[in-house]
């Protein structure tokens, strides 16, 4: 009960700090709105391409953004973790009776809110210029949970790595270095078929991808559920990676501290 | 309880062969404010870690209202207020939103909460402040408030880890003032580390003086000043009289040390204020003419020197630059 408290403490801090940076908000909300319109202006002749099967590309676009929202924003979570450890705010929390695992749990679960937020938006923004999503509301559902699961792991391995580096710039180097390949080594833009085939196999080895073919399937007419359980199950898989990796590298902060 | 705070032989060294601490030892009696006096990289820093459960030791033994810091951390986090140092605010959250998180993480009742917080907020002159983001507030808010968190759950044992660093000095006496007011009149123990010689001496009642992880000498501040053996007193004359000062003084058993330069008397008494009315007396009725007479109490720079040979200044600088040798690449 004590680490349910806490970590929901810790939730409605880091949401409250978001919530105080309106620029912030505002940058990460226009970002895919962005990638939205702008990527589906650009491509929207590529549905002409036989492997898309004549489907409105707003409508196979959407679930990559929000996928991919989920991904760019996660990935910034350790950077305020590093900030808190600077200004000493993480060494006042670990003299008191606090949870340790809350503090991590915390920084997740916003993430995993926050995404779901952001896929409202993206899902709402792409139902008004004319998308639409056969699998309803079930469908939507599925693809918010599965961005969720997503982003709460992009948010484990920045504060894992965040931990490890302690260091603002260094952290940025990596998450840029990882995101936009992960990104383009996926079915994001193009239907799988008409990637090349080395790509496909590297891609189903990619997080991103995984979650990219299980929510574009959940809101389709046809949803595959058993590919979208799986796929979510590799998702699952990877979040306690990711969660035992960054409570590890806490450990080993505290042990430095 | 017989000792708030009680360390026993800690050592610890760091990585790369650094001794922090070198079998550091002291006891703080309940309800007293109590000085560790160093200068930087003395280990006092290390010390408050290992108090306050951060920091484990390679041996020795620590108590905090005799719970065993190393086999029972959780319970001492629970008795325990940290100051750190340098401010440990969230600046993105106000003053009060601050302190009510710090209160949650205690498990305090949600109004019981609202009112301790808004009480220290009064306490701390921030009361304004409050619903502001701690952003804006200046380095002595910020400093107030880290005070005012370390006090939420009404803690029996404060660490106070160099409270008054960085701040301006008419800051630094307001801090003074709220930190006196903590032992007298709530009763709190407290442990301060401090590498101003005013500072321990203003404010705690048992200085301990350390010096390379070790505690080198420690008493009340008068006392290890007493130590020194007495007030220098210090007479100018109203012109050279040669021997006849000298001679005027001999018979005189409440001061030693006595040394004439030109126009200049100096010795040494126990008691420097009884024994000035003695010494213008016998000057007196030797016809020396005095301008001026000056009693100092020995200071605890004086007490520093004597036991490390080093004066304070001389060690802090020191430490600066082995700093600057283990920072170079």
């Amino acid at each position: 009960m004590t680490l349910v408290r806490h970590t929901l403490y810790m939730t409605l801090r880091h949401l409250r700090e978001l919530w105080r940076q309106p620029w912030f908000v505002a940058v990460t909300l226009v970002q895919p709105v962005i990638w939205l319109l702008l990527f589906g202006a650009l491509f929207k002749r590529v549905i002409e391409i036989p492997g898309f099967h004549g489907r409105s590309y707003i409508a196979f676009l959407a679930p990559g953004v929000v996928v991919m929202t989920a991904m760019f924003s996660s990935a910034w979570s350790g950077m305020a973790l590093i900030e808190d450890i600077n200004r000493g705010v993480t060494a006042r929390f670990l003299v008191s009776p606090v949870r340790r695992e809350a503090l991590i749990a915390g920084r997740i679960l916003k993430e995993a809110v926050v995404v779901v937020i952001q896929s409202l938006i993206i899902v709402a923004l792409a139902l008004i210029v004319g998308a639409s999503f056969p699998g309803g509301v079930a469908g939507v559902a599925a693809l918010f949970v599965i961005s969720a699961l997503l982003g709460a792991t992009f948010g484990a391995l920045s504060n894992g790595f965040g931990l490890i580096m302690r260091q603002e710039e260094a952290l940025i180097g990596a998450v840029q270095f990882i995101v936009l390949p992960l990104t383009f080594l996926s079915a994001t833009f193009l239907a799988a078929n008409l990637i090349p085939t080395w790509m496909q196999h590297v891609a189903d080895f990619n997080p991103v991808n995984w979650a990219v073919v299980a929510g574009r399937s959940a809101v389709s007419a046809n949803a595959d559920w058993g590919l979208i359980a799986a796929r979510a199950g590799f998702l699952v898989a990877l979040l306690g990676l990711s969660v035992a990796f960054a409570t590890r590298a806490f450990q080993s902060y505290q042990r430095s501290v | 309880m017989e000792h708030a705070i009680e360390a026993d032989g800690l050592v610890k060294s760091y990585p790369k062969g650094v001794t922090a601490l070198d079998g550091l030892s002291f006891a703080v009696a309940p309800g007293s404010v109590f000085a560790l006096l160093g200068p930087n990289g003395a280990g006092k820093s290390t010390a408050v870690k290992i108090l306050t459960t951060l920091a484990k030791p390679d041996s020795g033994a620590a108590r905090v209202a005799d719970i065993d810091v190393i086999a029972n951390p959780d319970r001492v986090r629970r008795t325990i207020g940290v100051v750190a140092q340098g401010s440990s605010v969230d600046i993105q959250a106000t003053g009060r939103e601050n302190l009510r998180l710090q209160g949650q993480i205690y498990g305090m009742r949600r109004h019981a909460l609202e009112q301790r917080a808004q009480d220290l907020l009064e306490r701390f002159g921030l009361a304004d402040a409050a619903d502001r983001v701690a952003r804006g507030y200046s380095g002595g808010m910020q400093r107030r408030l880290d005070i005012a968190m370390a006090l939420v759950h009404d803690p029996a044992v404060l660490f106070l880890d160099e409270p008054t660093t960085g701040l301006d000095p008419e800051v630094r006496a307001d801090m003074w003032a709220e930190i006196a007011r903590l032992a007298t009149d709530q009763g709190k123990s407290v442990l301060l580390t401090t590498h101003y010689l005013e500072e321990a001496d203003q404010l705690a009642e048992w200085v301990a003086i350390v010096d390379r992880g070790k505690v080198v000498a420690q008493g009340t501040p008068d006392g290890l000043k007493r130590e020194l053996r007495g007030d220098a007193i210090h007479v100018d004359l109203e012109r050279e009289y040669n021997g006849t000062v000298t001679r005027a003084l001999s018979d005189l058993e409440a001061i030693r040390d006595v040394a004439v330069d030109g126009r200049t008397l100096r010795a040494r008494a126990d008691d420097g204020g009884r024994a000035v009315p003695l010494v213008l007396q016998a000057l007196e009725s030797h016809g020396v003419d005095v301008s001026s007479v000056r009693v100092a109490r020995p200071s605890l720079d004086d007490v520093y020197l004597k036991y490390t040979g080093r004066t304070f200044d001389a060690a802090d600088h020191e430490w600066d630059g082995r700093r600057r040798l283990t920072a170079a690449p």
